[in-house]
């Protein structure tokens, strides 16, 4: 047994996953692959919007693999941060629009 | 930054020898991934073998005014290897003789050679149809005798072809060196200002893309259309195309892989890229490599390993077409670089 839970080496391994059910496992890297091609958003767009959820997800595979693919799309190290600040943002702005919810049970129970 | 060659800091890297060893060693000797020989093996392309000649690339000299971290000449201000006007005359021989259609002349800084113009003045009586000079730019703002090779390129009809690593300034002078970028802004302005690199001009100004770190290029097209956008917003600059150069591990680059502790990961990306498709069209199929002394190589990566032609014809002056011609190429694991993804060469992407 590895002795910590990740291992960046797994990373390259996802693909071993097709081997305990292939079809599931086919079908969604072929949705995977499928999600990341140009369309209406460009690769570029939506490998910023992966590495932004990658952070809120906080997983260390999806970091390393789209940090690597941002700089191999030229994406600069600007832009990378920003687009985890959106990220970021989200997640705060979830937590504290809850506030709100506090504040309407604060003023029910004691207004 | 670097200031200095492998080879003035004396580094064990400079010993091409060294370089294969390593290539050679570790996860392949192993068998943890396979070797380029085995990997061509599965689809039967083994062995390499040349095709009719079409680019003679000539590299003129190891001195280059720029010092870049992943250089694979090792290529700098304290590199003496110079092709001398005897070896460049031999070269002519060969072009007057052969089929070849482009002449790819490389360094270093080509232009560093005092005799490059007059290189250029005889290959170009000789006929050639595609002129390439690649030029790192910043040498024609480098000192007054060169501001002028704009006009001698256009003169002789001269396709340019320049590196710039990104349309940024901090990721372009990261990898190039303090004040690049705006240099190679300025000589590019130069050249659009002559009509290099405008939509239907015959004066043709291309850019090479490699990446500034331990990643494989991205799209060749994506990319192209990323640089067209950016120089035009911001400095008014057009080129033709941009070709995406995946960087092979050999000289500065691998030096800087070992020292990032990125040498394994960056072989594990490029054997799996490897595209069998890319292997059909390798730049070593049809382009063969000269070095500032003579001699020939299968392309100019294989002559900074000391990897000699696989022919009896081991130097120009001894250029035999019958020989060359489907000779086997020597290859070894920085093929991989060569036939990652879409495939890179010195014209771009190959499949």
């Amino acid at each position: 047994m590895s002795k910590t839970y990740y291992d960046p080496a797994d990373l390259r391994k996802f693909g071993k996953i097709t081997e305990w059910n292939e079809e599931l496992g086919n079908k969604f890297f072929e949705y995977y692959g499928k999600v990341f091609e140009d369309g209406a958003l460009t690769a570029r767009e939506k490998s910023l919007i992966a590495l932004a959820v990658a952070h809120t997800e906080q997983c260390p595979y999806c970091i390393d693999a789209y940090t690597k693919d941002g700089l191999q799309r030229g994406v600069t190290k600007e832009e990378m941060m920003e687009a985890i600040h959106v990220g970021a943002a989200i997640k705060s702005g979830a937590t504290l629009v809850h506030g709100v919810q506090m504040m309407n049970k604060v003023n029910k129970l004691d207004g | 930054m670097a200031t200095k060659s492998l080879k003035k800091r004396e580094s064990d890297l400079a010993n091409s020898n060294r370089q294969l060893d390593i290539l050679s060693n570790g996860i392949f000797k192993n068998g943890e991934l396979p070797t380029f020989k085995d990997k061509i093996s599965e689809t039967s392309q083994f062995p390499l073998k040349a095709k009719k000649l079409e680019i003679l690339q000539i590299n003129v000299g190891y001195m280059c005014n720029q010092v870049c971290d992943h250089c694979h000449v090792d290529a700098g201000p304290d590199r003496k290897e110079i092709m001398t006007r005897d070896t460049m005359r031999q070269c002519l021989e060969v072009i007057k003789n052969t089929g070849a259609h482009t002449l790819d002349l490389t360094g270093g800084a080509p232009e560093m050679n005092p005799d490059f113009r007059w290189f250029v003045e005889e290959a170009a009586k000789a006929g050639i149809t595609d002129f390439i000079v690649r030029s790192n730019l910043t040498i024609i703002r480098a000192n007054k005798k060169y501001y002028d090779l704009p006009e001698f390129f256009k003169k002789h009809n001269v396709h340019v072809v320049s590196s710039m690593p990104h349309w940024t300034r901090g990721k372009t002078d990261k990898q190039r060196g303090d004040g690049v970028f705006d240099k190679s802004i300025r000589a590019l302005q130069d050249l659009n200002a002559i009509g290099y690199g405008m939509p239907d001009s015959k004066l043709k100004l291309d850019l090479v893309y490699n990446p500034s770190g331990a990643f494989l290029p991205g799209d060749q097209a994506a990319m192209e259309k990323d640089f067209k956008k950016a120089l035009l917003e911001d400095f008014d600059i057009k080129f033709h195309n941009l070709f995406a150069i995946t960087n092979l591990p050999i000289a500065r680059f691998l030096d800087y892989l070992i020292a990032s502790e990125n040498y394994e990961d960056y072989m594990y990306a490029l054997v799996e890229a490897y595209n069998p498709m890319a292997v059909k069209n390798v730049m070593c199929t049809n382009t063969l490599s000269v070095s500032w002394d003579g001699y020939l190589f299968d392309c100019d990566f294989n002559q900074m390993l000391g990897l000699p032609v696989n022919s009896k014809a081991k130097h120009i002056s001894k250029y035999n077409a019958e020989l060359l011609e489907g000779r086997n190429i020597v290859i070894s694991q920085h093929c991989y670089g060569c036939t990652a993804g879409a495939g890179s060469s010195c014209q771009g992407v190959v499949a």
